[in-house]
């Protein structure tokens, strides 16, 4: 009997609006707040790609079919807000997720620096993607001093990405 | 009851292979879509219906949030008035007083701009409309420079039009649709914009990078810019209007030329859209192209003489053989005269003059060949 209470618990909470809309939304506001035209003290506010925050937790959490192609379109979404070629940050939201499925059997059940490690790895994967397909796209080297900061912003969000991974990392215990 | 409850729940799924699968077939979309976007082009097709309904969605709900930073801004700005009203009373009236010494060297130098207009017969471009925008969103990352405006093909903005601030040219117009224009800054990575050095008059272009000074390629001749030049736009191409003020020209730490942005200096909220076409746009062509030119009745006979040859062809056979080129056909009797206003009906096909042949070079030169 308890049994099956703990299951109906897990079920509940790794349902697709739990661990997957809740945070896609959280992101494109947090994303949306960013970009509106505002200085503070004269003073631009950073750009992070918060999308990268659940692009990894899905991965560390469990293998699944949804969160690619949720990641696809939130990248299509992100390159309209942010007037992006199309593709460029589904594309390279991607990558870094392929990264972090591919090495999780070896990484996953580390500490929590060693996995801020692994999270600023696969942000510096999404970025360098990012920058290798815009410099093939147009032609042209964007800054690098940028890149380094936007990579540097987003590396910085991982205790949100954190958070997430604890909350959901024992509601399927097949993937431990 | 649910699959997991049911007697499948002991099915092992490979869902790491699915998984995999997934992000290949998602990847390979994304791609594909990566590959096939052309943004920074002039089509109106290239931004894509898509992206305008999105855009739609975006400016009323960037309204929205932008208001409590409407009323911070505008608290903000009523302390301040109040508190540096003095200050701010003084220096006003010494850029009053400046500005009216400009305005008497305007009017001097606007007297001798028409005399020199009526005189020379030029004809100036007309004044360019322009439409009033307020920027609601505002992307600053390394790879996209853009924003959004909420004035768009309805109010007259088309793809390519330039965009400015009060102080400076910010980028041009990339996609519109009802309500929303979409502005390529002049610090994307894929903004290009023909620019001239006001100094020297050197051209180059204006190539941004991502970051917030975008560099200066493509420049020619000896010592073509120094730091603090004015860099205006130079209306090559027909895609902005020339002498729009863009920055000063600084040296970077990279050793490139690079400019420090005008619009930069100033609150980005407001833009203003020039609705600019090219002059010869404005032209009416088809009025241009039905006229007829006036007919020709003199071409002048082709001129050959060793003067103008190359030492190695003033030998007798070789001036022969160029001067039986240049003049395919001597008749020898026939004047060199064309006929009128039929020529427009046929190629023009001057009559030459007869050549004598060129007995000796140095005779040839002191007698043109008639």
């Amino acid at each position: 009997m308890t049994f099956q209470t703990s299951r109906q618990t897990v079920a509940r909470s790794m349902d697709a609006w739990n661990w997957l809309a809740v945070p896609t939304l959280t992101c494109f506001m947090l994303t949306l707040l960013l970009a509106l035209p505002i200085r503070v003290f004269g003073l631009v506010p950073p750009e992070p790609v918060f999308l990268m925050v659940p692009a990894f937790v899905w991965a560390v959490i469990r293998p699944s079919i949804l969160p690619p192609f949720i990641l696809m379109v939130s990248g299509l979404l992100l390159d309209m807000l942010w007037g992006a070629p199309l593709g460029l940050w589904g594309f390279s939201l991607l990558f870094g997720y392929a990264g972090v499925l591919a090495s999780r059997s070896f990484a996953s059940g580390q500490g929590q620096s060693m996995n801020w490690v692994w999270y600023a790895i696969t942000c510096l994967i999404v970025e360098l993607t990012a920058y290798l397909a815009t410099l093939i796209d147009v032609q042209a080297a964007p800054s690098l001093v940028g890149a380094f900061w936007q990579w540097a912003v987003t590396a910085a969000l991982y205790p949100f990405a954190h958070q997430l991974i604890e909350r959901f990392e024992d509601a399927d215990v097949r993937f431990k | 009851m649910s699959f997991r409850d049911g007697p499948f729940q002991d099915l092992k799924v490979p869902l790491t292979w699915a998984a995999a699968m997934a992000v290949i077939v998602a990847g390979v979309a994304a791609l594909g879509l990566l590959l096939s976007d052309r943004r920074e082009t002039y089509r109106d097709e290239a931004y894509g219906a898509g992206r305008v309904v999105i855009d739609r969605v975006l400016v009323p709900t960037a309204d929205v949030l932008l208001t409590p930073a409407d009323w911070a801004r505008s608290l903000g700005n009523g302390i301040g008035d109040y508190l540096f009203a003095v200050s701010e009373n003084r220096r006003l009236k010494l850029e009053n007083a400046r500005l009216r010494q400009w305005r008497d060297a305007a009017i001097a130098l606007e007297d001798i701009n028409s005399r020199y207009r009526a005189l020379l017969g030029v004809k100036i471009d007309p004044p360019i409309p322009m439409v009033t925008a307020r920027v609601v969103l505002d992307a600053r990352g390394p790879f996209t420079n853009t924003r959004l405006a909420n004035a768009g093909e309805d109010m007259g903005v088309r793809v390519g039009h330039p965009v400015m601030s009060d102080a400076g040219l910010v980028g041009r117009v990339v996609g519109t649709g009802p309500g929303i224009s979409r502005i390529l800054l002049l610090t994307d990575v894929a903004s290009h914009m023909p620019v001239l050095v006001d100094r020297t008059n050197a051209r180059a272009i204006l190539s941004g990078d991502g970051g917030p000074n975008p560099t200066l390629d493509y420049l020619r001749g000896i010592d073509p810019v120094r730091n603090g030049d004015r860099i205006l736009s130079s209306g090559d191409g027909g895609v902005v209007p020339r002498g729009l003020p863009i920055g000063t020209a600084v040296k970077g730490l990279d050793g490139y030329w690079r400019v420090r942005l005008s619009s930069d200096s100033v609150p980005i909220d407001l833009v203003r859209i020039l609705l600019f076409k090219d002059f010869t746009d404005l032209a009416a062509q088809k009025t241009l192209q039905a006229s007829k030119m006036p007919p020709l009745t003199d071409v002048p006979p082709p001129v050959t003489s060793s003067s103008v040859l190359p030492p190695a062809l003033t030998s007798k056979s070789a001036a022969a053989q160029v001067v039986a080129a240049v003049a395919p056909k001597p008749s020898a009797s026939k004047p060199a005269v064309t006929k009128p206003a039929s020529a427009f009906a046929k190629p023009i096909a001057p009559t030459p003059a007869p050549v004598k042949p060129i007995a000796k070079p140095s005779a040839a030169a002191a007698e043109p060949v008639r």
